[in-house]
């Protein structure tokens, strides 16, 4: 506000006083907000911990039911993490360093069109088009690979599965993964990539030797992105997985783990009393599951931050 | 003066939205109708009514209820009748904090909430009115090549469900249908993944009807909204998701209400000696043979349906919406509003008017003339 060094009462001009209040109000909102939203999970969930809360029958006691949806949760976002992690890095490498000018700037559109599909769309495309599409695929697998834990079991005659669903999020978290990578490969200091060359290197030697390594905590930062998208989306899962309250590390039955968010979306219009506190519960725990994993990325970050293209 | 125009036509373009969007309540396409509906059944208000009606409830009704509003609303220009279908639950609680005049509910009343007062009505304790003002056959459908209907008993439907009969080819099922061609091909049953009274009612025809056959280990799952994990089979969400799920597969069977059976095969159930199809009249007709519950007051129809009937004609899987309001209003402009409209629901005219349009079976004379009598005396 006054200057440096000049000591006592520099001339506060109102616009920076307004500019600095308003900046510090929004700040300070934020944290507010956040605050606001757990206390109002916390308040509302704390009927379904009493001991003597009654479910209706629908769930005997809080950990039991929470558990099965905590690993769907978990598990649907590690397989769209899984199958969008390289597509993203590959996408992201083609338009920094292999594709003409132009036409990375129309495959950069293209992709930020993805990120605005709603996710009903997605749903609606997911049960409508892909799981019809996919089923003969798990009717093969089923029964040539069915040894294999995660393609056993009594494959789903309509093709919502859990893959299914990994496959719909994977595409849902792929643009904004795709843009954030591509981002910070464009920031790979040009001197590190024409050093490389120099060497000798071939354009893949180059990247694996200049631009990945630069990039990690980048790539890290939109996995984590990604991983967020992924456990908190509700109507693609919603739509898209025919759910069972179990824990099931099986890809291609009809009985999956349905995640946190879809099943309050499912359960919560006609559920009451005790039982719709237990649902917020749940949303609870979906709130601390994502705040610590945006701790934990946070960390690996932190560790190489002065090598971050996230700086 | 080109970028002053262009602002001109952007404010003018918004401004026309904006207005758009502040239109009252459209009154609907129910003109022609309502014309010949005018007099007679409506309660033959000499003075206008106006004023808005909120309501809330069920959603198995919110196609029903839209009807009913456009109807209503062409009929009485001055009033605006509000249905949200949040569904029972939610509906049962916001008339309890005294935000609705009228729940639409899946479920009757229970006793507990009977009791507690409810801030609209005065007192608060006083009693309440309770009949059943939509009538919804479930119909059990599946998708298979070339066959149009299936006779099936309430023990193989059981059976199918949980999981027991795992092949159409099954001897269970063709013992009942000797004529038709049954592949070799395995059942998924599918079922709700949402909570909804669909299930309830389709749940808890097929345990009273079945209870040696819907098992839950070992003893009769009885009714229930959550599907259990054991019995298998794919879950959809929404009636459209079960529709979807059912029509995605090869040898899907499932339950929905009957409106959205389309061109599916349809299961004429077993009751007594013969197998009933679904259709209207022999849903409404479950109404008419099950008796109504004990210790409830003249004002309430509460009936205890009576699903393993063995009465001719009756098609049992139904779901029975109640509409649930006070008997004495404290604001007695809102109690001749709550009057017109139950009054326009239960006319022969609104019944009809709602089965075009949402596929609801129209309820029964004798029905209909118990609740006009209860609604009477609202005041």
């Amino acid at each position: 506000m006054s200057t440096p060094g000049i000591k006592g009462k520099g001339k506060i001009r109102l616009g920076d006083l307004i500019f600095s209040r308003a900046a510090t109000f929004a700040g300070a909102g934020i944290l507010i907000t956040l605050a606001a939203v757990a206390f109002f999970l916390f308040l509302q969930a704390l009927p379904a911990l009493n001991p003597n809360a009654d479910f209706d029958g629908k769930a005997e006691n809080p950990i039991s039911y929470i558990a099965p949806y905590i690993f769907g949760t978990l598990y649907g976002s590690l397989i769209a993490l899984a199958i969008a992690t390289p597509l993203a890095i590959g996408i992201a490498l083609y338009i920094s360093h292999f594709a003409n000018r132009r036409f990375s700037q129309l495959l950069g559109y293209v992709m930020d069109l993805l990120a605005a599909i709603p996710s009903v769309v997605y749903g609606l495309w997911g049960i409508l088009v892909l799981a019809p599409f996919l089923n003969p695929t798990y009717v093969w697998l089923n029964e040539n690979l069915g040894w294999i834990p995660l393609f056993e079991g009594q494959v789903s005659a309509t093709g919502r599965t859990m893959l299914t669903v990994g496959i719909v999020l994977a595409i849902m978290v792929l643009p904004i993964m795709a843009a954030l990578i591509r981002e910070v490969f464009l920031q790979t200091p040009r001197l590190h990539e024409e050093a490389a060359l120099a060497l000798g290197a071939t354009r893949w030697e180059m990247i694996k030797m200049a631009v990945l390594p630069f990039g990690r905590p980048g790539i890290i930062s939109a996995m984590m992105l990604g991983l967020g998208r992924a456990l908190g989306e509700t109507m693609a899962v919603a739509l898209v997985l025919s759910p069972a309250s179990i824990i099931s590390f099986a890809l291609l039955t009809s009985q999956n783990s349905n995640t946190i968010a879809a099943n309050i979306a499912l359960q919560f219009p006609e559920s009451g009393g005790d039982y719709r506190s237990l649902l917020i519960a749940t949303g609870l725990m979906l709130f601390f599951i994502t705040m610590v994993i945006n701790l934990i990325a946070r960390y690996i970050i932190s560790r190489r931050a002065e090598f971050s293209g996230a700086n | 003066m080109k970028k002053k125009l262009l602002s001109l036509a952007a404010i003018a373009s918004a401004s026309v939205l904006v207005l758009a969007g502040c239109a009252t309540n459209e009154a609907g396409p129910a003109a022609n109708v309502t014309e010949s509906a005018g007099g007679s059944s409506t309660g033959g208000s000499v003075v206008a009514l106006e004023g808005t009606l909120d309501g809330s409830g069920a959603s198995s009704m919110a196609a029903g209820q839209e009807a009913w509003v456009a109807g209503f609303q062409a009929l009485n220009p001055g009033v605006t009748v509000n249905y949200n279908p949040t569904g029972s639950g939610t509906g049962r609680d916001q008339f309890e904090e005294g935000l609705t005049f009228f729940t639409g509910s899946d479920s009757a009343l229970k006793d507990e909430e009977i009791a507690t007062p409810h801030p609209n009505c005065s007192p608060a304790d006083g009693p309440m009115f309770e009949f059943p003002i939509w009538i919804s056959p479930i119909a059990i459908i599946f998708n298979l090549e070339g066959i149009q209907s299936l006779n099936m008993t309430p023990d193989t439907v059981a059976q199918i469900f949980s999981g027991e009969i795992t092949n159409w080819n099954d001897s269970r099922i063709s013992a009942d249908n000797p004529g038709a061609d049954l592949p070799d091909l395995a059942i998924t049953a599918v079922h709700r993944s949402d909570e909804s009274g669909t299930t309830a009612n389709f749940t808890d025809t097929i345990a009273k009807a079945a209870p040696d056959t819907w098992l839950l280990n070992g003893e009769n799952a009885g009714k229930f909204e959550k599907w259990p994990a054991q019995w298998g089979g794919e879950g959809g969400q929404g009636t459209s998701g079960v529709i979807a799920a059912i029509a995605a597969g090869n040898g899907t069977i499932g339950y929905a209400d009957a409106s959205r059976a389309g061109d599916f095969g349809t299961v004429a159930f077993g009751v007594g000696d013969e197998f009933v199809p679904y259709s209207a009249q022999a849903a409404a007709r479950i109404v008419d043979v099950s008796p109504l519950k004990e210790g409830r007051p003249d004002s309430m129809l509460t009936y205890d349906l009576d699903r393993d009937t063995t009465e001719s004609g009756v098609y049992p899987v139904v779901l029975i919406s109640y509409l649930q309001g006070c008997m004495d209003y404290a604001d007695d402009a809102k109690a001749e509003l709550v009057k017109a409209y139950a009054s326009y629901m239960l006319s022969a005219e609104g019944q009809e008017w709602a089965s075009e349009n949402a596929g609801n079976a129209p309820i029964s004379e004798e029905l209909r003339q118990r609740a006009l009598a209860i609604i009477a005396q609202v005041k």
